[in-house]
């Protein structure tokens, strides 16, 4: 199963993918596909399944790492009919989800599809989380505190 | 001897038929939503979640739901929840000097790069009750700022780092393994990794009475907040197949460094210590206790005597789980009539062997 060689070059450029569409909405990734892609082949190489990562800290924030705590994580793996395999896992338990953004992913591969999912999927997603991180920065900036100081009497 | 009894079903069952009616309340007010609770609850949902141990809101909040707000309860589904589910591995160690800020202040510096950050917080709060909410409305929208893209949140002990008056963190030990207390029973004496585990899982309000009780004496280590931090950091997580990590998504968390007095000995200058605290969600009152009870466990490490509970790890580890704790105490309701019975035939015995006595020597009594 391990993708050859080959294929390394493309991996950053696909893990950069799989994390936007990790933080993709139903929507997001449904839509696209209805209009796109309606009557796309592909089989389950991995279906969705759901289990647990460990999420480690680390001692003091940089120091040795131990366990904090599980999340819950799905992921899938699929392979179009084309041959392309696309990996998909997120936190949460969003089983339409992964296999959704699975089949994306795969289609991210080829050449003729990728620019497509690019302007139609990842842009969109991609602003919607720079608007959440702009507002939500905005709304803390308000909350930094500006000191002063008050005038002192000499004397 | 034991003597197996049946019985109650239809008791049991009705009274869980009836625990379903009294969680619903009176049918005319309209039913919460777990979305409701995820939403407008969300420090509940960050507590079963970290004493779950599951970061995973939705099912937090339906687990809030169903104990009908009894926390400990839904901590007790979480928990029992996550035992049906696979492990597929360790993510990637969080970085939480990465931390996309939402809140972020220090009781060391007034002015540190970054600076201080309130966020959401009941701090400076009057502590008087809102009559409002109990109508409906909506609240203000919150204020907004310009950004500065070039703003940077050092971490507190990074500067003091910078002048090596702080010790350092232990460094990973690549080779070495990670205790995992859900994997391998505690033994003791227990490593940092297990304790800071157990702490990080542990009940808020044992965490909590332990931090107060080093700052009344039991166990003293003179702290400092040298920061709290909250925001988003993102899991990364390996895809064995493609040999690379990826990022899962984000989770919120809550980070303590506390920094505590000094330590130095004949060769080595004295240096602030360290205790830390993490949690899932926005618990802060959590991770200031556990950075608390993580430096007073330090105690033998740093060559201080331990005289108080907050510094006996057996004592703290071993009762810091509320499902361990309220399964163990909450046993005793469940039938023990044979062992009653034994203990009254035991009595009963005792006594008839103390009046057998007062008739042999009466004047013994006298």
């Amino acid at each position: 199963m391990p993708d050859t060689e080959a294929a390394r070059p493309n991996l950053d450029c696909r893990a950069v993918t799989m994390a936007l569409l990790a933080r993709a909405e139903c929507e997001e990734l449904s839509r696209p596909l209805e209009v796109f892609w309606p009557d796309l082949a592909f089989t389950m190489v991995r279906a969705p399944e759901t289990g647990l990562v460990m999420l480690r800290g680390r001692m003091g924030g940089d120091g040795a790492p131990f366990n904090l705590g599980e999340a819950t994580v799905t992921r899938a793996v699929v392979e179009l009919q084309t041959g392309e395999r696309g990996y998909a896992q997120r936190l949460g338990r969003d089983i339409s989800g992964v296999k959704k953004a699975a089949i994306i992913e795969a289609l991210a591969q080829r050449d003729a599809d990728r620019p497509l999912v690019e302007r139609n999927v990842l842009v969109p997603i991609r602003q919607r989380l720079a608007e959440e991180a702009s507002r939500k920065r905005a709304e803390t900036a308000a909350t930094r505190v500006d000191f002063f100081t008050l005038v002192r009497a000499e004397g | 001897m034991y003597v197996a009894v049946k019985g109650g079903e239809r008791a049991i069952a009705n009274a869980h038929r009836l625990l379903e009616h009294e969680r619903r309340g009176d049918r005319s007010v309209p039913e919460i939503g777990t979305a409701q609770i995820e939403q407008q609850l969300s420090l509940a949902v960050d507590r079963v979640m970290s004493e779950g141990s599951l970061y995973d809101r939705a099912l937090a909040a339906l687990a809030i739901k169903q104990a009908r707000g009894d926390l400990i309860e839904a901590i007790f589904l979480i928990r029992a929840y996550r035992t049906t589910l696979p492990r597929f591995g360790f993510s990637v160690p969080l970085d939480t000097a990465a931390m996309a800020i939402r809140r972020r202040i220090s009781s060391t510096y007034k002015d540190l790069p970054g600076g201080q950050v309130l966020g959401p917080t009941f701090d400076y709060t009057h502590r008087l009750l809102d009559f409002a909410l109990a109508a409906e409305g909506e609240p203000e929208a919150p204020a907004t700022a310009p950004v500065d893209t070039e703003l940077r949140f050092p971490r507190v002990t990074d500067l003091i780092a910078e002048d090596d008056l702080i010790e350092r963190n232990p460094p990973a030990d690549p080779a070495g393994p990670v205790g995992d207390l859900t994997r391998e029973p505690l033994a003791f004496p227990a490593e940092r990794d297990l304790r800071l585990q157990n702490l990080a899982r542990g009940d808020e309000g044992f965490l909590l009475a332990l931090g107060y009780s080093t700052q009344r004496g039991y166990g003293r280590n003179h702290p400092f907040v040298g920061e709290i931090r909250m925001g988003e950091v993102e899991v990364e997580f390996e895809i064995p197949e493609l040999g690379i990590t990826v990022s899962l998504g984000a989770v919120t968390l809550t980070e303590c460094q506390m920094v505590n007095q000094f330590k130095g000995s004949l060769t080595e200058p004295a240096k602030f210590t360290r205790g830390y605290g993490l949690s899932f969600g926005h618990c802060e009152r959590r991770a200031m206790s556990m950075s608390l009870v993580d430096r007073a466990l330090r105690a033998d490490e740093l060559g201080e005597e331990r005289t108080s509970p907050a510094q006996d790890e057996e004592f703290v580890l071993s009762h810091s789980d509320n499902i361990q704790a309220t399964g163990f105490v909450e046993h005793l309701k469940l039938p023990h009539y044979v062992d009653f019975q034994a203990e009254l035939a035991l009595l009963r015995q005792m006594r008839r062997e103390h009046e057998a006595r007062q008739n042999t020597y009466p004047e013994a009594a006298e």
